[in-house]
This record gives structure tokens, C-alpha cells and sequence, in this order.
């Protein structure tokens, strides 16, 4: 059973009036790489900013590597990696100058060389942090969470603003961190990310977590294989699509209209959707849209608030 | 030593500073500049020479007169117009033998110079004759010239606007930038930090103050003759004070305009009440005490006693005593104010 690196415990916290985090449970085992997933607002950075020791909370129990934040702060600082959304680093630093001066505050790790390698931006050591393009700074950003070699490295937001193609070489090199051992927290927005690079996500909304368990499981969870959407022509002056019809085929659990896309959980795809596109031409209803796709954890989301993880 | 953070820190800081072009204009540049065009403008000249117009007869009497350049009008208005226009700064009317008009704005010093040296030239040509003989001795000693004064106010302007500046814009921007919250994430000590920005302003000190007062030695003849030592302990001082009005005027700001308006709303009096370009004795007498109680009065006023009048540390004991003051006050302040986040 591998030890426990991040425990926390009833946690609460409010800014003035509005709670960002009411009452959060959490456990991070050694070795794994553990996802908040929720929209914005949720309260995830909040959660993450009191672990990492930056944010005081009102009320529970945290515990990072077996130490708290009020008697160790300045071991624990030494042993975690830690990534801020939205930090810009000094514009006319460069790469190289960036890593040594955050390397110079930790008392072991790898050299500067050393991890300007891992996050690949040997090419760029001498450039200015400003004339980086946004992976690259954002690699920077990583660079400077490893210089103390942590035993647990917070992320959030890793790949927010960034392009596909750079979001993908970011999600290659943090499994990699996977794969040398290292334990990892995210927070993220996007399903994909949490679902390719976690091994255990916590789907938090209004600073509860509404949902744990593997991506694997979550999506088991709900019931549903398949996701199908449509949207239809409404001006034909066919009769209405009655979405308790739709409910009451076969092989479909639920359905909810949202601006004008319907969107089915199904469970048996081979039956719904002919049953489906039979009740359309029998309504003589155009369909202009059809899409379906596996479960998500997106549809989990879905599932369990009715909002979209995006909508925020 | 070539890792330890503190000097990591404080390297970024001359980094940053020197790979702004505009900041080293600022710094360095720019109080030359406005000492040379200041010595250009106010070096010290012969007596000036007033231009006065003349209308009516016997204009020969200014003939004799010294330092009068004096223009005839045909007309008394094609006169008034050129006073108005400022060509001249007295117009001598002379309707007719015995009598004479003088044109002039009293509230002008150089009309009531004109109006002076005419008269004396119409009186004497008329025969008046001085009861008592005068006879005049003329001193033009270096040290009480204009650029002698302006100097040191310059000098203590210069480390005032440098410690403020250099503060608060890198503190607010590090702050604005979430550069801050990610350095505290770290085990970095947090007054290390601030440690860099009062090193580096020191350093900077050094190559500034020696610049600018090795310009107006050179150039000007300015002499300093204080302790040359005195001279670099008040500009560490003024300048330690200074940054710890920066600190505390940027301890909360999460934006640069808000500091900068701050700072500009700090500064401003400053520039005006505390002698930098004319003496502060020409305010009124009951503001006297607060003017000598602003941190850029004592370091203008120190620094002018020491490089101008030789005044030793037991003479200056007052100036030092305010300067420490603010010090003392803001930067204990300013740490209990300040937001790293």
C-alpha cells in the first residue's frame, strides 16, 4: 500500500462571503498522478493554492508529505515542485538565467542544464523568457517546479491557452514525470487531459467534489456507453420533437435539449439511433446534425450537475 | 557564493535594469542632461544689458548711460505695443523738457531695473549730483552661483525619483505579474528579496552620484568641500530612506498605475517645496517646519551644507536625523504592509 502524500480533510474556505472550497476530502497516494477536473469557479485553484501553502484556509486539516504547512513551512517548500496558472516570469531573463536563479533557492536537485533538458528547451537557453512562445514559457514554467527535484509537484492549469499541438508535447512530457515515479496534482478544465494523463480524478463543482474515481470508473458509473447529439431544422413546420418519445426508446437513459442540440445518453447504440432517425422522418423532422460518440467525463459532468464542464 | 540566492536575486535586478534602455537613460542620462542645460542657461554673464524704448526729444542722455540699449519710436503707441511684446522692458516718455513718463510693469524685476538705471541717467544728465560717493567691489566667488545651488538639489532629486522609481516599479510589476507568488512558492527567504533591491540600488548609487557630481566638477567648477566621505554616506542614506518610501508606497499596489500615481503624488511636493531648483526659504514662514521635516529637503539641504559650505557631520546632525526618521518609520511599515500575493 503506498504511503499517503496529500491529505486533506474537511476543508473550507470562503472569500467574504462566497465559499470557494465547503468541505473537501482528498487523498494522494505516492506515484500517482491525481486530476481536479471541474469548470471554471469551482474551486479548484483555491484547493491547490492551500495545499501548495500559498492561501490560508478557514477550516479543516491538510497534510503534504506527512508535514502541515503550519509547523514546516520551509521543509515542505524544499520538497515540492510547484507550477502557478498564470505566472509570467521576468521577460528579460533568460531561459537559462530563469532556471539557475529558482535553482539557487532549493538545496538539492538537478543542475540547471540538467532540467532545461527535461522540459527540452536546450535550444532556447539563451533567449529571452520574452520572445518564448506560450508551450515554451510554459515549459519554463515546469523547468522552474523540477530545479528541487520535488517529491510532489502541483500543476495547475498546465496547458490553459495553449494550441493543441503544444498542449500535446506538454502531456508527453508530464508522463514522462509519470513514468520516472514522481507524484503529480493537476488541476484542469479539460476532460481529455484529465482523462489521458490522470489516474484518479476528483470532479469538483461549487468547492465540493462531486465525483472520485478513475476516468475508467467515473465514466462506468453513469451508466452510459455512448453519447449521441443531433440538432434539427425547427422552422419545417413539423410537429415538435416530444423528448419523453425520445426517453421511451429503447436503449436510451436520458435526454436533455440544450440551445437547440439534443443530446441522448445511450446505453445500445445499434438499436437507439435507427429508433431514433425512424421517430424523425415519422415526425418528418429534418435533421441538419448527428454526432456519437464513447462516454466522457464530460458526460459524466453532465451527468451529475446538467451543466457543461466549458459552460463554467 | 555564485548560487546562493541572495546574490542570484540581486543579479536579476541589475539584469533587468540594464537591459532597459530607457531606464538607463532615466537614471543616468537624463540629470546630466538637465544639469548641462541648466549651467547653459543661467551661466553666469556680464551684467545684462536692458533694452528700453524712447520717444520725444533729447534721447542723447542715455548716451552715457551703462548697459542700456535704448530704441527710438517715432510714436507712443508703436512704443506701448513693443513693451507689450516684451522687446523692451521700459518705455521713457519725454513730452517735454523737465518732465518725463516712465512705461514699465512694476511686478517685472527687469523693468524696475530699467526703470532704475533711466532715471538715474535722466537725473544726472539734469545736473543732480550724489550727496554721498560710492564706490563698488564686485565678488564672483564659485560656490554661490546658480549652478552651484542647483547641484545638489539636482543630485538629491536624482537619488529620490532613482530609489522611488526603481522600488516601486519592480516591486508592483513582480506583483502584478504573479512573479512574487511564485518566488514565495519556493523555499526562497522572502527578505532576500527585498535585500536585492536595496543592493542593487546601492551599486547603482555608486557609478549614478559619481557620474553626475565628477560632471559638475569637471564641467562646472562645482566644488565639493565637504568630506567626499560625508557626501557618500548622505547619498547611501537619502537613497535608504527613499527606498523605503518606495517600499511602502508600493506595498499594497497591484497595479503600476496606482503605484505610479502614488509615487507621483509623493514626489511632486517635493520637487516643488524642497529646493531643488530655488532656495524653500522663499515659501512662507509658517509651512517652514514642514517643509524642513520632507525627507528631500534634509538631503538637499545636507548635501548643499556639506559639498558648498564644508560642513562637517555634528553641523548636518539635523538633516541626518529626519533623513533616519523616515527610514526608520517606512520600512517596518512597509513590511507589515506588504502583500506578496
Amino acid at each position: 500500500m503506498p504511503e499517503t502524500v496529500l491529505h486533506v480533510r474537511d476543508l473550507r474556505k470562503a472569500y467574504k462571503d462566497v465559499a470557494a472550497v465547503s468541505g473537501l476530502d482528498l487523498e494522494v497516494k505516492a506515484g500517482e498522478c491525481f486530476g481536479l477536473l471541474g469548470p471554471n469557479g469551482a474551486g479548484k485553484t483555491t484547493t491547490i493554492e492551500i495545499c501548495e501553502g500559498l492561501t490560508k484556509r478557514d477550516a479543516g486539516e491538510v497534510e503534504v508529505l506527512g508535514l502541515t504547512w503550519e509547523r514546516d513551512t520551509a521543509a515542505l517548500k524544499q520538497r515540492l515542485g510547484i507550477q502557478l496558472q498564470e505566472t509570467q516570469l521576468s521577460e528579460k531573463l533568460t531561459v537559462e538565467e530563469t532556471v539557475v536563479l529558482f535553482r539557487s533557492f532549493f538545496h538539492k536537485g538537478p543542475t540547471a542544464e540538467h532540467v532545461i533538458g527535461l522540459v527540452q528547451l536546450e535550444e532556447k537557453r539563451k533567449a529571452r523568457v520574452g520572445t518564448l512562445s506560450g508551450g515554451q514559457k510554459q515549459r519554463l514554467a515546469l523547468a522552474c517546479a523540477l530545479v528541487g527535484d520535488p517529491e510532489l509537484l502541483f500543476l495547475d492549469e498546465p496547458t490553459t491557452g495553449l494550441d493543441p499541438q503544444a498542449r500535446r508535447q506538454l502531456w508527453d512530457l508530464i508522463e514522462e514525470f509519470k513514468r520516472a515515479g514522481r507524484t503529480i496534482v493537476l488541476t484542469t478544465h479539460y476532460m481529455d487531459e484529465a482523462e489521458r494523463l490522470c489516474e484518479r480524478v476528483a470532479i469538483m463543482d461549487h468547492g465540493k467534489i462531486i465525483a472520485l474515481g478513475s476516468p475508467r470508473e467515473l465514466v462506468a458509473s453513469i451508466g452510459v456507453e455512448h453519447v449521441v447529439e443531433f440538432s434539427v431544422d425547427v422552422d419545417a413546420g413539423a410537429q415538435p420533437l416530444d423528448l419523453s418519445e425520445l426517453r421511451a426508446i429503447e436503449g436510451v437513459r436520458d435526454v436533455r435539449a440544450d440551445n437547440g442540440v439534443v443530446r441522448m445518453q445511450v446505453t445500445a447504440l445499434h438499436s437507439a439511433v435507427p429508433a431514433l432517425l425512424a421517430e424523425l422522418v415519422r415526425r418528418g423532422v429534418r435533421l441538419t446534425e448527428l454526432r456519437t460518440h464513447s462516454a466522457s467525463l464530460e458526460d459524466v459532468f453532465v451527468t451529475l450537475t446538467g451543466r457543461h464542464l466549458r459552460d463554467g | 557564493m555564485a548560487n546562493h540566492p541572495l546574490w542570484q536575486l540581486t543579479l536579476v535586478r541589475f539584469r533587468e535594469f540594464l537591459r532597459e534602455p530607457e531606464a538607463l537613460f532615466w537614471v543616468f542620462g537624463f540629470p546630466l542632461l538637465l544639469a548641462a542645460g541648466l549651467g547653459l542657461a543661467f551661466r553666469n554673464t556680464p551684467a545684462q544689458v536692458l533694452s528700453i524704448g524712447f520717444v520725444g526729444a533729447d534721447r542723447a542722455v542715455f548716451e552715457q548711460a551703462p548697459s542700456l540699449a535704448v530704441d527710438a519710436f517715432p510714436t507712443l503707441e508703436e512704443g506701448l505695443r513693443a513693451l507689450r511684446e516684451g522687446r523692451i522692458a521700459l518705455l521713457v516718455e519725454r513730452p517735454a523738457a523737465g518732465a518725463v513718463v516712465y512705461h514699465y510693469d512694476d511686478t517685472n524685476p527687469q523693468g524696475r531695473d530699467a526703470r532704475m538705471r533711466a532715471d538715474l541717467a535722466v537725473q544726472q544728465s539734469a545736473g543732480r549730483v550724489d550727496p554721498v560717493a560710492a564706490h563698488e567691489e564686485l565678488m564672483r566667488e564659485t560656490g554661490s552661483r546658480y549652478i552651484d545651488f542647483l547641484v545638489p538639489g539636482l543630485l538629491g532629486m536624482n537619488i529620490m525619483g532613482g530609489s522611488i522609481w526603481s522600488m516601486g516599479f519592480a516591486i508592483v510589476d513582480a506583483r502584478r505579474r504573479k512573479l512574487m507568488k511564485r518566488l514565495i512558492a519556493t523555499p526562497m527567504p522572502r527578505h532576500y528579496f527585498l535585500l536585492s533591491f536595496l543592493i542593487s540600488r546601492l551599486a547603482m548609487l555608486v557609478v549614478e552620484v559619481t557620474a553626475f557630481i565628477g560632471f559638475a566638477v569637471l564641467v562646472f567648477g562645482v566644488p565639493v568641500r565637504g568630506s567626499v566621505l560625508l557626501v557618500a554616506g548622505l547619498c547611501a542614506l537619502g537613497s535608504l530612506a527613499f527606498g523605503a518610501i518606495g517600499l511602502l508606497l508600493s506595498s499594497r499596489a497591484r497595479t503600476i498605475e496606482a503605484a505610479s500615481g502614488l509615487m507621483n503624488l509623493t514626489m511632486l511636493p517635493m520637487w516643488i517645496l524642497s529646493g531643488v531648483f530655488f532656495s524653500s526659504a522663499r515659501f512662507p514662514d509658517a509651512v517652514q517646519p514642514i517643509i524642513a521635516a520632507l525627507p528631500l529637503t534634509a538631503l538637499n539641504d545636507a548635501l548643499r551644507e556639506t559639498m558648498l559650505q564644508g560642513a562637517t557631520l555634528a553641523q548636518i546632525a539635523p538633516q541626518v536625523g529626519v533623513l533616519a526618521a523616515w527610514l526608520l518609520v517606512c520600512f517596518p511599515v512597509a513590511l507589515k504592509l506588504f502583500r506578496w500575493q
